[in-house]
């Protein structure tokens, strides 16, 4: 199979996406002849022409709520927000339209909507252009969550996410553009939402986590398997539905569960499966559960200052240790 | 030098504690916030910790005794040159840079082991003593991977040590499920909703409705003579074999007219007699009986009751049954003869009065006109509920269903 980065696998999917289907269209700040700040959508304006790459003006609020109007009348929009630090700006759009529609219209209405929010620190972004909100989204009934870590799981959630006939909001971290290269099926193939996979096996300690904190979790599983603990790492790929099954299925197994997540501790998205696991598996754990997040803190520009607030390999092999000497 | 301990401050409108209990004796040595001794009011109960390091010099109260708040109970020769004011005194070892992580790091004090809810589950499911593993965990902690090997260690057959604590925690213990062995093997299987649906209707029915069987013997001669002559063309004309299920649902009809007690159920009060016959056919299939009902039988003859037989027996065996094929049977018939049992107990189909179990017919010697003649007979055997039905009643019945079936043209009318 051949290898592309992250930021290509998305690419490919928009392309891939619109090549499928008339209605499929892209619309955001810069998108369209600059091929958007990251070069997301890099040849789709020349591809595509400017009826189905369109220029926004610097409204988050106007980009979701035109893509809502286009949604209703039959369209898949796929709407970039330049950082998902600016969702904020279109937040009213999303919690209050977006994912009340098909409830408020008792399900006439469909919003297949998809909205890009490309998130997360590690590049010294200062506190603007570093954020992790994806609990937010997670905490609303009627969205859809998806934070893909592989070029893979990148491509293959954002097909299942154009395809799905719900808003999706589709994170995708920045510090795996060009960093994360993998393998990518030339196939046409979606990967589908609500699905966690796990990304190593273990059967002595779960750690659960998603997006960019794979990479450090699976190096942290590595360091312990030299000494002697096998760690089973689960990619949740979606938060909102998440997939419950396979993570009571690994605690089951292993008694003690980790969860790293790079948004903040409280509150997130880790919380949330803490409450849940000790509601539901509480009988089988053998061990507190215990997370590695961001601190309850904004992202510092000064890069040592963000580094030693980043999770990391080393940060999560101390836990997994606690952990596994509990 | 000499401290005092008092009596704290242990909220609003709290002025007295009562001494509850003294953890120290005089001579013993105490740690700096080291428990000494236990005070308790109208509210709640405190225990004070020593204000210093040193030695209890003397205990002022004795338990049971009331002392107002901020005096003294007890004098403590301190070792430190100043009594300690805890929010300025370092620490005597440095804490970690977490507090998370000092709290994690500490050892469990002895006697009072930390057990996670896995551990607990797994000895109490496996009645494991606890005390009996060495742990490997924080402080000593036995951890599922200490309880895991010691369980595939135990012989299976080895009596379960009773836990020590299960007297005090759990009142009514389940008796512990059976564990396999090789010499005993068990094979568990889940009980399927059909098996547990069986299961609640015949407790249910035997637990409402007191049984008695009575049993009727029948010389079914001329009745398998006739069978015999006709069986051949029949199954020729109708596709179908001809049995003798049609002329008991037929000579049961007849009998039920007369005998309205047993075509009947009860509800509370009232005895509801039904004039219809929807009669159940007991069908067994590999997973279990089921009763499918042919609706209003009266109005079928012997032909047609054939049919419906036939077709609620086929659609059973394909699982084509609808949920109205087994709902509203007024009177039932089972065949356990069909396998070849010659006397059975049938349970009622509850909330119906009486179910027929009709049995085996063989080739019997009997007496007739003083001489002994082979005969083919068969036992009906007719269960009922007793509150609905009196023993004369069922008696009567039975003897005249025995009629007509020995005297097969009686049907025709």
């Amino acid at each position: 199979m051949r290898e592309i980065t992250y930021l290509e696998a998305i690419r490919e999917a928009m392309l891939e996406e619109m090549e499928r289907d008339e209605s499929v269209f892209v619309l955001g700040e810069d998108v369209g002849a600059y091929g958007g700040a990251f070069q997301a959508t890099k040849g789709l304006y020349e591809k595509f022409g400017e009826a189905r790459v369109l220029d926004t003006p610097i409204a988050e609020s106007c980009i979701v709520g035109v893509a809502i109007g286009a949604a209703l009348v039959g369209y898949r929009p796929i709407a970039e927000m330049q950082f998902a630090d600016f969702i904020s700006c279109g937040f009213d759009q999303i919690v209050n339209q977006a994912a009340t529609l098909r409830y408020r219209t008792g399900g006439r209405v469909a919003v297949p909507l998809v909205i890009r929010a490309p998130s997360g620190g590690g590049v010294h972004g200062g506190l603007y252009h570093s954020q992790n909100p994806e609990a937010w989204f997670v905490h609303r009934p009627g969205l859809k969550v998806v934070a893909p870590a592989t070029p893979y799981d990148a491509k293959g959630l954002l097909k299942a996410s154009i395809r799905d006939n719900n808003p999706v909001i589709y994170f995708e971290h920045k510090g795996l553009y060009r960093r994360a290269k993998g393998p990518v099926s030339d196939e046409d193939y979606s990967v589908p939402i609500g699905k966690a996979e796990v990304k190593r096996e273990g059967t002595d300690l779960t750690l659960v986590t998603y997006s960019a904190m794979l990479f450090p979790c699976l190096a942290a599983a590595e360091t312990m398997d030299k000494e002697g603990v096998e760690v089973e790492v689960i990619d949740l790929r979606s938060l909102a539905p998440l997939d419950w099954e396979v993570v009571f299925q690994s605690v089951r197994k292993t008694s003690k569960l980790l969860i790293v997540h790079e948004d903040n501790r409280t509150c997130g998205v880790g919380a949330e499966i803490a409450a849940r696991v000790a509601e539901e598996a509480f009988d089988d754990l053998d061990g507190p559960v215990m997370r590695v997040t961001y601190p309850d803190t904004h992202h510092p520009f000064s890069p040592p200052l963000e580094e030693f607030c980043l999770p990391n390999e080393e940060k999560i092999v101390e836990a997994l240790r606690r952990l596994a000497a509990y | 030098m000499e401290v005092k301990i008092v009596v704290p401050h242990m909220g609003e409108s709290i002025v007295e504690g009562t001494i509850l209990k003294w953890l120290k004796r005089p001579g013993d040595r105490v740690e700096r916030d080291e428990s000494v001794v236990e005070i308790g009011s109208d509210k709640i109960d405190v225990e004070v910790p020593a204000p210093a390091r040193g030695t209890l010099k003397e205990i002022l109260a004795q338990e049971g005794a009331t002392v107002a708040v901020g005096n003294a109970v007890a004098l403590l020769e301190a070792e430190d040159a100043a009594p300690a004011r805890p929010k300025v005194e370092v620490p005597p070892e440095p804490v970690a840079a977490e507090e998370g992580e000092a709290k994690q790091g500490e050892i469990p004090p002895r006697g009072r082991r930390r057990i996670t809810p896995v551990v607990a589950k797994l000895a109490e499911r496996h009645g494991v003593d606890l005390d009996q593993i060495e742990g490997t965990g924080l402080g000593g902690r036995v951890t599922k991977k200490d309880v895991l090997p010691y369980l595939e260690g135990r012989r299976p057959t080895q009596e379960a040590p009773e836990p020590k604590r299960k007297e005090e925690t759990l009142p009514t213990p389940t008796p512990p499920a059976a564990v396999p062995s090789e010499e005993e093997p068990v094979e568990v299987i889940p009980v399927t909703a059909m098996r547990k649906a069986i299961a609640e209707h015949l407790v249910r029915s035997k637990q409402t409705a007191p049984h008695v069987t009575t049993v009727a013997e029948v010389d079914m001669t001329r009745l398998v003579n006739f069978r015999e002559k006709h069986k051949a063309e029949f199954e020729r004309q109708e596709g179908i074999s001809l049995t003798y299920m049609p002329f008991f649902v037929m000579a049961c009809i007849r009998t039920l007219k007369e005998f309205p007690f047993l075509n009947a159920s009860m509800e509370e009060e009232r005895i509801l007699l039904k004039r219809y016959y929807h009669i159940g056919v007991a069908v067994a299939l590999e997973e279990g009986l089921v009763v499918p009902v042919i609706r209003h039988a009266d109005r079928l003859d012997i032909r047609g009751l054939a049919h419906a037989i036939h077709d609620l027996a086929e659609r059973a065996r394909t699982k084509k049954l609808a949920s109205d094929d087994l709902k509203g049977g007024t009177f039932s018939i089972t065949n356990p003869g069909a396998l070849g049992a010659v006397l059975s107990t049938p349970i009622i189909n509850y909330p119906q009065a009486a179910i027929l179990g009709v049995e085996a017919i063989r080739k019997t010697p009997v007496v007739r006109d003083d001489q002994i003649a082979i005969r083919h007979m068969m036992y009906l055997c007719l269960s009922y509920d007793h509150r609905i039905v009196d023993g004369a009643t069922a008696v009567q019945f039975n003897q005249r269903v025995r009629r007509i079936l020995e005297n097969p043209l009686e049907l025709i009318l």
